[in-house]
């Protein structure tokens, strides 16, 4: 059976392979929207902690052999302490002041840390293997699916679902939302809010290199993989909607999908199709599909 | 206040005085010195198969003629120019002009080597193409002072195609880089795959730096073609190689890399690679002379040269040799000298310059050994075949250069 | 009143100076190639500026302004047989009519949102200059010939290319100062400050930001026509996102909102990236990133805006100390 000229079964397949990047994507995406949503700040060094997550996997591997089940739980742990750092030291001098330094200060971090890579690792690259309980594959009959990707998608889903869950459903998701609302209410309430502050852009952070993590068997490590996937990420952002993190996740899905099907009519236009969409949806909702406007 | 501004308008000018002095205030005449430059990506995406490691090979090249030809010293200056035509183009400009530069070595990246060529050929100076890989530099923008000295998109698609036909790859399917470079490499390939007697059954173009290639093997797979065609470069085929490995997209195609270096090979291991064929112009394994410079290389720098590395070794010396041979650093007549010069050392045998500026020389087929049959670090290829230089690269009849009619 | 009078002078000498050196530079050893890069890119960061610093647009895009011109500038030149000066300014109105089209999308959003689209629209019209077989690819547009001034003057040799550049940069200076100084600029002045006010005291916000968006794409353009006969080609780098990422930082290191920040920070980044291709290219990105860093922080005026805060402190302790003088 065919569709528009292609049969149903590469179809099927390319949607498949489009769902499992989608759900990368959401999980990238889910960090910057946790970021923007709760402290106003464009992130712009997302791709960069995402890239020292996927190092702190390797080096954990190479030089102390930590398996790639426990470099799951350090390199957010690592990752989340340096964003603490970031913080502390440098974002907090910015919240009073335009948003455009925020995005301007992450912007020159992520130029740092990728030449401070580069510097020490090159640039072809590390390879990272895939964890053996996650080795092989599956034959679904349309197309052989590797075992690894399906775990991908499992693991970002749960992630994002989890994370969206915490911060709209939780008591202590509607203190972090009313402390960056409201920030000196809810310091009246007795409430740690720079603290809070500090926290909300580690876990960020954190869940940047969980994404690396995960990402680290499938590509290269190198010290570029930051800079290819941080503008596809922030259009995902813009997208769904600056503040909402339901509307990056969801983004992050369609945009795969999306992805998967110009790679299949029109392949050399995947890297940019994302920006026609967002270019589409800012024209017609400003504030993005799920946004409002802040 | 506009008053004020003028006045940092001042201190504008001031800076720049100061920034802009400081090539001039290295301004010398060339007169006693053999300056030779090598411009080339120091820090991105091609830093590991020539850079750093490749400026090294040309002073390694100058110690050993020991550091004098023709009464002269010679000197040697390292720029990166950042994958920038910009950069490159300026500082070619500012050693030609302030430093009494006598030769330009072009590192990787053609669109820099493209712009350098052009101010060599300006300043009537020697311009050594290593890096690039664009044909164009002996094609449309050929000049009489650039001398394309290593490989090029058409000798790597002759070399792999044909043999890779021949050894029963007859069917064909690129995965194509998405810009000009990659379209040059799958063209080239094709029109040596149809020549040898094979045919494409279809090509896919992915967008340069593509993280994802799943979706685009998947469209490989389908077309059930025996022989996957990389035509990308650095990255990008490193990560379809791996994707290629997952997908088990290895079981049922063979790869040809259309341009991979040993450093490729050696990052994706051999697990991931075996079996794969692509060309080359040298191997560190393929000679005692070439073992003996490798191993030298590999006592600096803990891994084996690439081509390129080697290939910088070789047209220092092959320069220099020229120079000393019509005692002179003028760019004429050295140029002239070499157009008149065989290449014989480590890196070529029987290796000689075209009218269109094509060093040519013999490239081989490899073919990637299994994790098993690799006995000691480094040990990846089995050489396959050998196309003689005259096959190897553009005919005559082919050519479009204006000078080699 | 002294202080004014004595500050006036002073601005006066510096452009004095400042033109001076311009025009004594190639006989005072300064290296034509390197001036006329760095004023090319002046000239660009200046009209970057004048959307950023003087009307509060961040722009993420404007490479492929920058980029656009040099394109259509180097085919016209070389595959047209057009002389320099009518390519220069078709390749400027080429990036004026891009930068209208662009506009019309972009203005209506603010903030963020309109610095995503400007991104938006950019990577697209790179896209096409990378597909579009006339460009060269990432090969570049190669081989432009530098042709005759009015059919007259050979441009070939360097020092009289450089006085033309020279020529045209203090004439976009200039030009940049008279937009500034007239009702027009104090208009965009005021909508830097307070859009909601502006427009309800009856300015069409969006007729003015448009037309400060064009004019700043446009000279963009020349600049990057300009670069294209300077260099003699034009490549993808030209209109990449990474050189959209650069001219912010040049108005920032500069000074934004100033006129001769932008121009203190081109001259900088530029001789930064030559000077350090020589020793440590692979620190050019990280010395770039820790500048970023540092002016967002502790630098955020620029050169010329801590200049301009100091003269005022120093202006303002004078003056009190006279008032106290009074007995």
């Amino acid at each position: 059976m065919e569709i528009v000229g292609i049969p149903l079964q590469a179809l099927m397949g390319q949607l498949l392979l489009g769902l499992v990047n989608g759900s990368f994507y959401a999980m990238l995406s889910l960090g910057l929207a946790v970021i923007f949503g709760l402290l106003g700040i464009v992130n712009f060094a997302h791709g960069a902690l995402y890239m020292v997550g996927a190092y702190v996997a390797w080096i954990g591997l190479d030089l102390f052999g930590i398996n790639y089940w426990f470099a799951l739980v350090l390199a957010p742990l690592v990752v989340g302490a340096l964003g603490m750092l970031i913080e502390r030291t440098l974002l907090k001098h910015l919240y009073k002041i335009d948003p455009i330094y925020g995005l301007l200060l992450t912007f020159g971090l992520a130029l740092i840390a990728e030449g401070v890579f580069r510097y020490y690792f090159g640039v072809s690259g590390q390879s990272y293997p895939v964890p053996e309980a996650l080795q092989g594959s599956t034959d679904l009959g349309f197309m052989v699916l590797p075992n690894y990707r399906a775990w991908v998608v499992f693991a970002s889903l749960s992630v994002c679902l989890g994370t969206w869950f915490v911060i709209e459903r939780t008591s202590l998701g509607a203190t972090l939302r009313a402390g960056t609302e409201n920030p000196a209410l809810v310091q009246a309430f007795g409430i740690n809010v720079p603290l809070m502050v500090m926290l909300t852009y580690a876990g960020g952070a954190g869940l940047a290199a969980l994404a690396g993590v995960l990402a680290a068997p499938v590509i290269q490590v190198t010290p570029l993989m930051g800079s290819n996937l941080i503008i596809v990420v922030f259009a995902v952002v813009v997208i769904g909607g600056m503040g909402s993190i339901l509307g990056s996740i969801l983004t992050g899905l369609a945009l795969g999908l999306v992805e998967g099907l110009t790679k299949v009519f029109y392949p050399e236009a995947s890297s940019i199709v994302v920006f026609v969409i967002m270019a589409i949806v800012l024209l017609i909702r400003p504030a993005g599909l799920f946004g409002k406007e802040r | 206040m506009p008053q004020l501004n003028k006045l940092s308008a001042a201190c504008t000018f001031a800076c720049a005085a100061m920034l802009g002095a400081a090539p001039a205030a290295q301004a010398q005449v060339s007169g006693d010195v053999i300056k030779i430059g090598f411009i080339t990506d120091m820090s991105g995406l091609y830093a590991d198969i020539d850079g750093p490691a490749g400026a090294e090979a040309i002073r390694m090249a100058v110690a050993d003629m020991g550091g004098m030809v023709a009464g002269k010293k010679v000197e040697v200056l390292v720029a990166d120019h950042q994958n920038k035509a910009d950069v490159a183009a300026a500082k070619a400009r500012e050693w030609f002009d302030q430093q009494g530069l006598d030769m330009l070595i072009g590192g990787t990246n053609s669109g820099t080597a493209l712009a350098m060529a052009k101010v060599a050929a300006e300043k009537k100076k020697p311009f050594l193409a290593i890096g690039p890989g664009s044909s164009a530099l002996t094609n449309e923008q050929c000049s009489p002072y650039t001398i394309h000295y290593a490989y090029d998109t058409v000798a790597l698609a002759k070399g792999t195609a044909p043999a890779v036909v021949k050894a029963g790859g007859k069917s064909w399917f690129f995965l194509t880089a998405d810009y000009a470079f990659g379209t040059a490499l799958q063209n080239d390939a094709t029109t040596a795959v149809k020549a040898a007697g094979g045919s494409v059954v279809g090509a896919v173009r992915h967008p340069l730096s593509a993280s994802d290639f799943s979706s685009f093997l998947l469209q490989a797979q389908s077309s059930k073609a025996q022989i996957l065609g990389l035509a990308n470069a650095g990255g990008d085929t490193i990560n379809a190689i791996k994707a290629a490995n997952e997908f088990g997209v290895t079981k049922t195609m063979k790869l040809a890399g259309l341009l991979m270096f040993i450093n490729d090979v050696h990052s994706l291991g051999l697990k991931a690679t075996q079996g794969m064929y692509l060309t080359d112009s040298w191997y560190w394994n393929q000679s005692p002379e070439s073992r003996a410079w490798a191993k030298r290389f590999f006592e600096k720098y803990k891994r084996m040269p690439s081509s390129i590395q080697a290939a910088d070794y070789s047209v220092t010396q092959f320069y220099l040799n020229a120079v000393k041979a019509v005692n002179t650093d003028d760019g004429d007549k050295v140029v002239a000298q070499m157009h008149a010069s065989k290449v014989n050392d480590m890196y070529a045998k029987g290796g000689y310059v075209r009218p269109d500026g094509r060093m040519v020389h013999d490239m081989f087929l490899m073919q990637v050994k299994t994790p098993e049959s690799s006995t000691t670090p480094w040990d990846y290829y089995n050489v396959v075949a050998t196309s003689k230089g005259d096959d190897a690269f553009t005919t005559k009849a082919e050519s479009k250069c204006a000078l080699w009619k | 009143m002294d202080a004014p009078a004595d500050s006036e002078r002073l601005g006066r000498i510096g452009l004095w100076l400042g033109l001076a050196i311009l025009v004594a530079a190639p006989f005072i050893g300064l290296y034509p190639i390197f001036m006329m890069k760095a004023l090319c890119y002046a000239i660009f960061a200046c009209a970057f500026n004048l959307l950023l610093g003087f009307t509060g647009l961040l722009s993420f895009g404007h490479a492929a302004f920058l980029g656009a011109a040099a394109y259509a500038t180097g085919w016209l030149v070389r595959s047209a047989g057009w002389p320099p000066e009518i390519g220069v300014l078709a390749g400027t109105a080429f990036a004026g009519l891009l930068g209208l089209g662009v506009g019309l999308i972009a203005i209506r959003r603010q903030g963020i949102y309109f610095a995503m689209v400007t991104l938006a629209m950019a990577q697209m019209v790179y896209f096409v200059w990378l597909q579009a077989p006339f460009t060269g690819g990432e090969d570049g547009l190669q081989g432009v010939p530098r042709g005759k001034l009015f059919g007259l003057i050979s441009l070939q040799s360097d020092i009289v290319l450089y006085y033309v550049v020279a020529t045209v940069f203090v004439a976009v200076f200039l030009f940049i100062i008279r937009i500034i100084h007239s009702p027009y600029g104090q208009v965009l002045k005021a909508i830097r400050e307070n859009e909601p006010r502006a427009v309800s005291l009856g300015y069409d916000v969006d007729r003015y930001k448009l037309l400060a968006f064009v004019l700043s794409t446009a000279l963009a353009g020349l600049g990057g026509s300009m670069k294209t006969l300077v260099l003699g080609f034009a490549t993808l780098n030209d209109a990449h996102w990474s050189l959209s990422g650069e001219v912010i930082l040049m108005t920032l290191l500069g000074g934004m909102g100033t006129f001769a920040g932008p121009v203190i920070g081109a001259f900088t980044i530029i001789g930064l990236q030559d000077f350090l291709a020589d020793s440590a290219g692979s620190w050019v990105t990280v010395i770039i990133g820790v500048i970023f860093v540092v002016c967002v922080v502790a630098f955020r005026r620029g050169f010329v805006g801590e200049l301009l805060a100091w003269q005022k402190r120093r202006q303002s302790s004078a003056l009190s100390n006279s008032k106290d003088a009074r007995p």
